[in-house]
């Protein structure tokens, strides 16, 4: 989740040259997801930007979280961005699953919470 | 000595009124001292360019090819000189010429200029032209400075803001020489700035009133000026340059690139700062953060009924994100400091707005915009680079010597001010906290930035790089853009830290923490401290402010693109090609 405010100077290219990093999360759910059952897309994969996939599936009660990034070596700090997604919405049985190209995780949490909006029906 | 007292409590061999005033006799009719060296001086080095240009020296106007004989027969070793090095405005020409005089001539130039721009500035060091430096501000050769310092080949005086150098510009840094730039002479050498009058007032001043020298470049030689911004006798030579002296379009923001974070942070910045405190006369400074801010005045703003109530007054340069927020009938008047390539036409087509000469067309000056900010503003936001747990704050890093233009003086609370607003009296009166003090007020000073920058290069850290660039170039203090007693607010993603209400060093700390999001610094927060300052109204989150953040979209601009700003403006604003995208 690196990467640049969308104003920087940064290129494309300087992004893409990074290795890409997969990781991991779940954290216990409280609740299920309300409203529709479907999967939602929220996001663009583009410069400074990331998809955001949300899909209600049994989990066992689990929020599992995989992030795809195109900026390694951040682990920490998407554990703390998710981490707090997950107090924030305490959603289970849900996997999200993210595109990310260099958001900062500003970007990332209002993406998610723009996610859990449109899953939970009352989207903007 | 003579003097003899009967005085018991007079030293023996002390003076008498009776030998000091021999004294004062004496040397009254001594004649040893001159009293008007600098003007013989004046008079010898224009004697002697007049002989290296003759027969190329019409009036005032000479020949460009005699440029580089002009400048060595200007300067001697060590003069102070003042290149009109610009925020925007360049003599770009003279500038090229100077790095081309012969070191064995004129060398040690102590250079006394706000911004250093062109790698002209720079070239002067390397080839030992010029061996001091002091400066305000150095953009694109910052990194070419620190490593010119490091190699100890420049020595840098101090980093000033504007007004401070050219204070210091009538005290003790008066030019000798003054390389400037102009948009047109006459035959006589009055001088038209154009709209980009920016430095060249008070550089002319200083110099051409205390035995200086003031060499002009100009685009054209024309018979009649629109008006004349500089008056021909302050002016010794003038030169027609071959190509227009640079002008850089250092403001204007494409909305095409603001993003939804800085939405949020402007909704928040609108709705937190200028509703609440009712702010009228303000200053923003450069960059993405605030021209959001601007594009959201005619959109968000207004739907929260403040037009009339908010941003009324401005010391600021035609930002063309503005275009909007005017034609919407929020801004009232706009005094600059300089003016912006592509809004010329636009400017002069406002003259109610802004400040415009009888011709038609604009006049900025850095120096009297620099004292309306300092003075006549209620609030100053811009962005920063780096901000520490004190909320110092700073955009020199690691390499790169910057220096920090305006935002010192804007940032900073005017201490002598004395007329009141209602802006400035409620944060005086949060600053006071209920103590028993001399009511007084207080300039709202706001650092807005995202808790990372690009890179994920934290905003927050506990300590600037700046004590570290100090350390390396030998200055007796850390080059911090605005202290942390002069900020009032750092706003955020997370939201607003009023620094006002803190009542110590530790709330101050966790108020910074409680908005740096997920760096380093914002992760060691102490929870439960952040939320108690958010219960005080320290931290106001977005959402405490009916804020959702999920409406922060690009919706909300009153223009996404560059085209969108022409539009709004009635096809009067031009911007430059590189800003063309259609």
């Amino acid at each position: 989740m690196v990467g640049w405010a969308v104003s920087a100077a940064s290129t494309f290219s300087s992004l893409v040259k990074t290795t890409m990093e997969h990781l991991e999360f779940t954290f216990p759910g409280r609740r299920a997801a309300t409203g529709r059952k479907h999967a939602v897309l929220v996001g663009v994969v583009g410069s400074g930007n990331l998809e955001v996939l949300l899909e209600p599936k049994p989990l066992g009660g689990a929020c599992q979280i995989v992030v795809k990034t195109a900026v390694a070596g951040f682990g920490e700090i998407w554990q703390a961005v998710l981490e707090d997604f997950c107090r924030r919405h305490g959603l289970g049985d849900l996997l999200v699953s993210i595109n990310d190209l260099g958001a900062t995780p500003a970007v990332v949490a209002l993406r998610l919470d723009q996610a859990v909006h449109e899953l939970e029906g009352s989207g903007p | 000595m003579e003097g003899r007292d009967a005085s018991p409590r007079r030293p023996p061999n002390s003076p008498t009124l009776e030998d000091a005033r021999r004294k004062a006799g004496a040397v009254a009719v001594s004649k040893e001292r001159q009293w008007d060296i600098g003007r013989q001086r004046r008079a010898e080095k224009i004697e002697r360019a007049k002989v290296a240009l003759s027969g190329s020296l019409r009036g005032k106007i000479f020949s460009r090819d005699r440029t580089v004989v002009l400048l060595e027969a200007l300067l001697s070793p060590g003069d102070r000189v003042c290149q009109e090095g610009n925020n925007q405005k360049q003599a770009d020409f003279l500038a090229q010429a100077l790095t081309e005089v012969d070191p064995s001539r004129v060398n040690n130039l102590h250079v006394v200029q706000s911004v250093v721009a062109l790698p002209e500035h720079i070239e002067i060091f390397e080839r030992g032209i010029a061996a001091r430096l002091d400066f305000c501000f150095c953009g694109p050769q910052a990194g070419r400075l620190t490593a010119l310092l490091h190699e100890g080949r420049v020595s840098v005086g101090a980093i000033h803001n504007y007004l401070e150098l050219f204070g210091r510009y009538f005290i003790d840094l008066t030019p000798q020489v003054s390389l400037i730039a102009a948009q047109a002479a006459d035959s006589q050498g009055n001088l038209y700035t154009g709209p980009n009058t920016e430095d060249t007032p008070a550089i002319v001043e200083a110099t051409a009133f205390r035995g200086g020298i003031v060499v002009a470049q100009v685009n054209e030689i024309v018979d009649r000026l629109p008006r004349v911004d500089v008056p021909a006798d302050w002016v010794d030579f003038v030169v027609q340059s071959p190509h227009p002296h640079l002008v850089e379009p250092l403001f204007t923001r494409d909305p095409a690139l603001i993003s939804e974070i800085q939405i949020l942070m402007a909704m928040t910045a609108i709705k937190g700062i200028y509703a609440e405190y009712g702010v009228q006369h303000l200053n923003h400074g450069i960059g993405f953060d605030t021209a959001a801010i601007e594009l959201l005045l005619p959109t968000y703003a207004e739907s929260l009924g403040l037009k009339g109530r908010i941003c009324r007054h401005w010391a600021l340069n035609p930002h063309p994100t503005l275009i909007p927020a005017i034609e919407s009938g929020f801004v009232e008047s706009v005094h600059s400091f300089g003016s912006e390539s592509g809004m010329e036409r636009y400017v002069a087509a406002r003259s109610d707005v802004f400040f415009t000469g009888a011709d038609g067309s604009m006049r900025s000056n850095r120096a009297f915009c620099q004292t309306a900010g300092l003075y006549a503003c209620d609030l100053f936001i811009g962005s920063t680079l780096q901000i520490d747990l004190a909320g110092n704050s700073s955009t020199a890093t690691k390499g790169r010597m910057t220096g920090f233009g305006g935002a010192p003086n804007m940032g900073s609370d005017a201490r002598g001010r004395r007329h009141p607003t209602p802006a400035w009296l409620k944060a005086g009166e949060q600053a006071r906290r209920g103590r028993d003090r001399m009511p007084r007020g207080r300039k709202l000073v706001v650092q807005i930035a995202e808790s990372f920058r690009e890179h994920m290069v934290s905003t927050f850290v506990e300590r600037l790089d700046a004590w570290d660039l100090a350390a390396a170039a030998g200055l007796d203090i850390p080059p911090v853009m605005i202290y942390g007693e002069d900020v009032t607010h750092i706003l955020t993603e997370e939201g607003i830290a009023n620094l006002l209400l803190c009542r110590d060093e530790e709330d101050v700390e966790q108020a910074i923490r409680g908005v740096a999001g997920y760096t380093d610094v914002g992760r060691k927060r102490d929870r439960r401290m952040v939320e108690n300052l958010r219960d005080r109204g320290v931290i106001t989150r977005p959402e405490d402010l009916g804020i959702d953040p999920r409406l922060a979209t690009r919706d909300l601009l009153a223009a996404r693109s560059m085209k969108d700003l022409v539009r709004w403006s009635g096809g009067l604003y031009q911007p430059p090609a590189r800003f063309r995208h259609w």
